[in-house]
């Protein structure tokens, strides 16, 4: 029998109501959707959540809905459902790409949109057994007080990994949130917070349950770059998003996951409008994202290979593009 | 030494395996693999590498091939679950069982029930797949010994085999 995991309870509410209460209620609880990641965590002795609250029976989650406004996409839909969508395949094809990318095909029926945007930030510190951690003395992220990537830092640097985050970022996606308050909607890009420690900017009990997307999205696409061809995290992951007025950029779009504690919108490329995609305008990507990426020491690979890859990623993307449109 | 504690608190499981409905006391932590292998006495279910990397613990759940060893047992009420046990009819080895033995698929043995079910999925979805397809579809089963290629060509050889 393998090592069971601490003793906890599960709650299986109907609703985001009853799932929203049953968690501000018992405050060592944690959501659960997939399981995906927080199962595995849990059998390392990294998470000890003494209530699960099972969002897998809630219905009014698992829809994908399009109305001349966009796409909702509910935060129990699967990775498997949202990459065999057609039209989120022909219109959205960056999050088609994503979802096809993210683990085994074992792992995308069960884990979930809400899931991957809410994914726990990793790090080759962390994500390790509990007798490796202790041998360790833990770390800043978890039990410890120091972290072993950069000692002298003050923060966790365990980087994001979700692949859905750059994706719908080039889109400009914003997502609702269920809280003791009711609901709000915040652009994704304000869900994160760049702490590998506490990289979620959700209150007690918030839940994620929805992404919109705007209609007419530009054209895009997403790559990453990992050790072995599934299952794997990304090293790097690069969506981006353009379209092209003539033969030069209109607009320029590019996100960035597996680098950084948060998933991130590339900074400064709105300065590229206008432009022809040529060489010189390559080399200035490749420069932004070098200078924009903080990979540290937290895969097996070197931060410098992941920083030259994320900007290899995204000169081939914006090469692509370009030859597609 | 502590003295060991009351056993943790369990809840009646009731889920269909390999076909058949049946009921059992379950602890709302116990994994999916181990309630296979401890309660059922399925041991066709592999522990591989206990963390939902290699694909070992494979089985069906509602048709779907999904790692045994991250799923909580519990949230299989009601659900049909089949392991590589179920597979064999009257004591004749399945089509995909018959390939990997003619087609030396099985090599060591200990990642194949998991190769076996997540193929068994995929035929069931697609009756005669690509090699892409196949790939695609086993990208989630390790094989530590040798490698895959004697493990596509059974594939194939079972999609043939029913065509």
């Amino acid at each position: 029998m393998s090592a069971s995991l601490a003793e906890f309870r599960i709650a299986q509410p109907n609703t985001v109501k009853e799932a929203v209460a049953a968690c501000l209620k018992h405050p060592g609880s944690r959501y659960v959707a997939g399981g995906t990641d927080l199962i595995v965590n849990m059998r390392r002795g990294i998470s000890g959540p003494d209530l699960l609250v099972d969002l897998s029976g809630i219905d009014e989650l698992s829809e994908i809905k399009t109305d001349g406004r966009g796409v909702t996409i509910g935060a129990g839909v699967t990775i498997a459902a949202l990459a065999r969508d057609k039209a989120i395949a022909s219109r959205y094809r960056a999050l088609a790409q994503a979802a096809a990318a993210i683990a085994g095909p074992g792992h995308r029926v069960m884990a979930t949109v809400g899931g991957n945007l809410c994914l726990d930030t990793r790090c080759i510190y962390y994500n390790q057994s509990e007798w490796w951690r202790s041998a360790n003395a833990y770390c800043l992220k978890n039990r410890g007080t120091v972290c072993h990537v950069a000692p002298q830092g003050q923060r966790c640097h365990a980087a994001f990994s979700g692949d859905l985050a750059p994706a719908l970022l080039v889109y400009g996606a914003e997502v609702d949130i269920a809280g003791a308050q009711g609901q709000r909607r915040i652009p994704l890009s304000e869900l994160y917070v760049e702490d590998g420690k506490a990289h979620l900017a959700l209150a007690a009990g918030e839940l994620v349950v929805a992404v919109h997307l705007p209609a007419a999205p530009p054209p895009s696409a997403y790559e990453k770059v990992r050790v072995r061809g599934a299952i794997d995290f990304p090293l790097a992951g690069v969506a981006a998003a353009l379209t092209l007025s003539g033969t030069n950029v209109g607009s320029l779009r590019i996100a960035l996951t597996g680098t950084n504690s948060r998933p991130f919108l590339l900074a400064g490329t709105e300065v590229f409008a206008g432009r022809p995609v040529d060489d010189k305008l390559l080399q200035e990507i490749d420069r932004l994202v070098q200078k924009q990426v903080q990979p540290m020491r937290t895969t097996i690979a070197s931060a410098n290979y992941r920083r030259v890859a994320a900007a290899a990623l995204a000169r081939r993307l914006v090469s692509k593009l370009t030859a597609r449109e | 030494m502590h003295a060991p504690g009351p056993p943790p608190k369990k809840r009646l499981l009731r889920l269909r395996l390999n076909g058949r409905w049946r009921e059992d006391a379950v602890a709302e932590r116990d994994l999916l693999v181990d309630y296979l292998r401890d309660v059922a006495h399925l041991t066709g279910v592999k522990t591989g590498c206990d963390g939902g990397e290699c694909g070992a613990c494979t089985v069906l759940v509602d048709g779907e091939a999904v790692p045994s060893c991250i799923t909580l047992a519990v949230r299989c009420e009601g659900r049909d679950v089949e392991t590589i046990e179920g597979l064999a009819a009257q004591g004749r080895l399945s089509r995909l069982q018959r390939a990997f033995h003619e087609k030396l698929g099985t090599q060591c043995g200990f990642c194949t029930p998991g190769m076996i079910m997540a193929a068994e999925a995929l035929l069931r979805r697609i009756p005669n797949p690509s090699d892409q397809e196949i790939r695609t579809a086993l990208s989630g089963n390790l094989c530590r010994c040798t490698g895959y290629v004697k493990i596509i060509e059974s594939v194939h050889a079972a999609a043939e085999s029913a065509s």
